[in-house]
């Protein structure tokens, strides 16, 4: 199945300006596995959406959909065929 | 009207201009710089406007990021109503852009990631040999002035990496190299090390963090708070010190990075405590004279050296107090500020504490308290002379709490004896309402004689001296928090930096300063 994601502003450098990407997953994949077919494809956002642990950042908010998966679940929310998913930063500031 | 070249059509056809006949004209001038020639061409004044209103954008070169030329092909575009309707859309356009990838040029950049054009600052420096750069670090970007050898005048590009907090920069002018480095957090994104090899033009991106715990470790990087040099007889070495505490090195030019395990893994670290920073390590100090040695300083962990290259760690603490802990005098724990040293006395350490100022002669082994004579011992900034192994400058603040100059006087202070005694150096600071705070970084000199010392504040005030604190001019204000200074005496293509001539009579030369006037170019 494939997956849309929407990339940020900041971060299109690393997808050759594309605004959203279209990646193949396998059926019944979770958040983490689709992220992991984005990253093969675009390397430079690994490191920017997750940290070394493996964890979002403390500022990016990933939304499968519409919902911010903070509420469904996290990296292990599933990602139906199809599914649009956001790669938002948070709103933060000083 | 204006210079034909870039007046828009509906204006040359005898229309009144408005903004959108300004964003053609801007269509124009980014054309320019993008390519390098102007968009309409001719050899008369007809040639030229007949080209304006009746041929089409030419296209841009190739290596111009596609989503630059699209803003640009926009802005020319003959019928106004197709033309962006407001400045502001061409910003949000340009930033969405900013990060366009240029083509690579050399192989190895493959490795470092891409080279980023930058959008924003537009104006960089054009930077000759032995022109001294000033290098600001603020939490909204960072900042290079550049003047000639006078130190006179300088000019202003930036900010660099908009919005993003710049902990550290650095110089590395070893081996033939111009390069800057910068340590740019995003709050988002998280903190990359960068460099430029052409004075901010352009700037690596590395594709994945140069600088990052093992995944065993469980840690995380949260900043990097400092870039240091190795010895000028290992050209090839870098440091840098990161929160959580720890420091990574390079053997390669800053290419690929480590982490020193033996520091990391020492058996202090569950016990050190995080200062409001956080766990920070921000100051690593090679022993020039000794390449097995390097001392650091982590808040709060105190001051520890090495004397087998990094494998083994030992607190260096002794007669350092805490004033946070029921104990005074502890082994390890000290909110330790900075640490410097001079080249040609490296088993001489001083020492900013949080709270209290010491030496040490005996390469850290033991601590005397050098405070007398201070308004403050509290402070964050320690430097160095360059040439003057007994000269140290502070700024110190008053109180743990208030954290701001005393009593709104801004002064530097100086030692000339090796914490004998100190006088305050204010000649040209403001002595009435000035409660500034100067951080750990934020101090520095240049390697001239007689020399530069620069500061910034908090508050985005950057001052200068060119006669070792004697006087001072303010050289910017109005930037924001200034979180590090740094500076460079730029060398290229291997050429020795010329020495001032022999010291000019020093009245006469003070006077020659004052008329000058520091200023900063738009």
């Amino acid at each position: 199945m494939q997956v849309i994601f929407n990339i940020p502003g900041p971060l299109r450098e690393f997808t050759g300006n594309q605004r959203s990407v279209r990646v193949a997953v396998g059926d019944g994949a979770n958040l983490l596995q689709a992220l992991d077919a984005l990253f093969q494809e675009f390397p430079g956002l690994h490191d920017r959406v997750l940290t070394e642990t493996g964890e979002a950042r403390r500022h990016v908010n990933l939304f499968v959909s519409n919902e911010n998966v903070r509420f469904t679940g996290g990296l292990a929310t599933p990602v139906p065929p199809g599914a649009e998913i956001s790669i938002v930063p948070a709103i933060s500031g000083g | 009207m204006g210079t034909l070249p870039y007046i828009a059509p509906e204006v040359l056809r005898g229309q009144k201009g408005d903004h959108l006949s300004d964003l053609w004209a801007l269509g124009v001038l980014l054309y320019e710089l993008a390519a390098g020639n102007l968009p309409f061409r001719g050899k008369t004044g007809f040639e030229v406007t007949s080209a304006i209103l009746r041929e089409p954008t030419p296209p841009l070169p190739t290596s111009v990021p596609p989503g630059l030329a699209s803003v640009i092909q926009r802005c020319l575009s003959k019928e106004r109503l197709e033309r962006y309707q407001r400045a502001s859309e061409v910003r949000v356009a340009l930033e969405a852009v900013q990060g366009a990838v240029l083509q690579s040029r050399r192989p190895s950049d493959e490795a470092r990631g891409p080279r980023m054009l930058v959008l924003r600052g537009m104006e960089h420096l054009k930077v000759k040999n032995a022109d001294v750069l000033l290098l600001v670090g603020t939490n909204k970007g960072a900042f290079i002035l550049r003047s000639s050898h006078d130190r006179a005048k300088w000019d202003v590009a930036g900010p660099y990496f908009h919005g993003q907090g710049i902990y550290s920069m650095a110089y590395d002018g070893r081996n033939g190299r111009n390069r800057l480095w910068v340590s740019a957090n995003n709050m988002v994104w998280g903190t990359f090390l960068r460099s430029s090899d052409d004075f901010g033009r352009t700037w690596t991106n590395p594709v994945e963090s140069n600088i990052r715990f093992p995944a065993e470790s469980g840690a995380s990087l949260k900043n990097i708070w400092q870039i240091s040099m190795g010895r000028n007889d290992e050209p090839e070495k870098l440091y840098c010190g990161v929160e959580p505490a720890a420091i990574f090195e390079s053997n390669d030019e800053g290419e690929t990075w480590s982490l020193i395990r033996g520091l990391y893994d020492h058996a202090h670290r569950p016990r050190w405590m995080p200062s409001n920073g956080g766990l920070v390590l921000h100051t690593i100090v090679p022993d020039p004279s000794n390449k097995e040695r390097i001392y650091t300083a982590i808040s709060a962990g105190g001051v520890y050296r090495t004397d087998d290259g990094g494998k083994t760690w030992c607190a260096r603490n002794t007669g350092v107090r805490v004033m946070f802990l029921p104990e005074k005098y502890p082994e390890f724990g000290q909110c330790v500020h900075k640490i410097v040293l001079h080249e040609s006395k490296p088993e001489r350490l001083f020492l900013q504490n949080h709270g209290w100022l010491y030496c040490s002669d005996n390469r850290g082994d033991s601590w005397q308290d050098i405070s007398r004579g201070v308004p403050s011992d509290f402070g964050f900034a320690m430097l160095m002379h360059p040439h003057d192994p007994d000269c140290v400058y502070i700024i110190p603040v008053e109180s743990e709490e208030f954290r701001c100059t005393p009593e709104g006087h801004l002064r530097v202070y100086r030692t000339r004896n090796a914490g004998g005694s100190w006088e305050a150096l204010s000649r040209g600071l403001p002595q009435k309402g000035a409660y500034e705070t100067v951080l750990r970084d934020a101090l520095s000199t240049d390697s001239l004689d007689p020399a530069g010392i620069y500061f910034g504040t908090r508050s985005g005030k950057l001052y200068g001296s060119r006669d070792e604190g004697k006087s001072w001019k303010k050289i910017a204000e109005g930037l924001p928090q200034i979180l590090c200074v740094k500076t460079a005496v730029v060398q290229m293509n291997g050429a020795p930096a010329q020495k001032p001539s022999s010291k000019p009579n020093p009245a006469k030369k003070q006077k020659a300063a004052r008329a000058k006037s520091i200023s900063r170019r738009k």
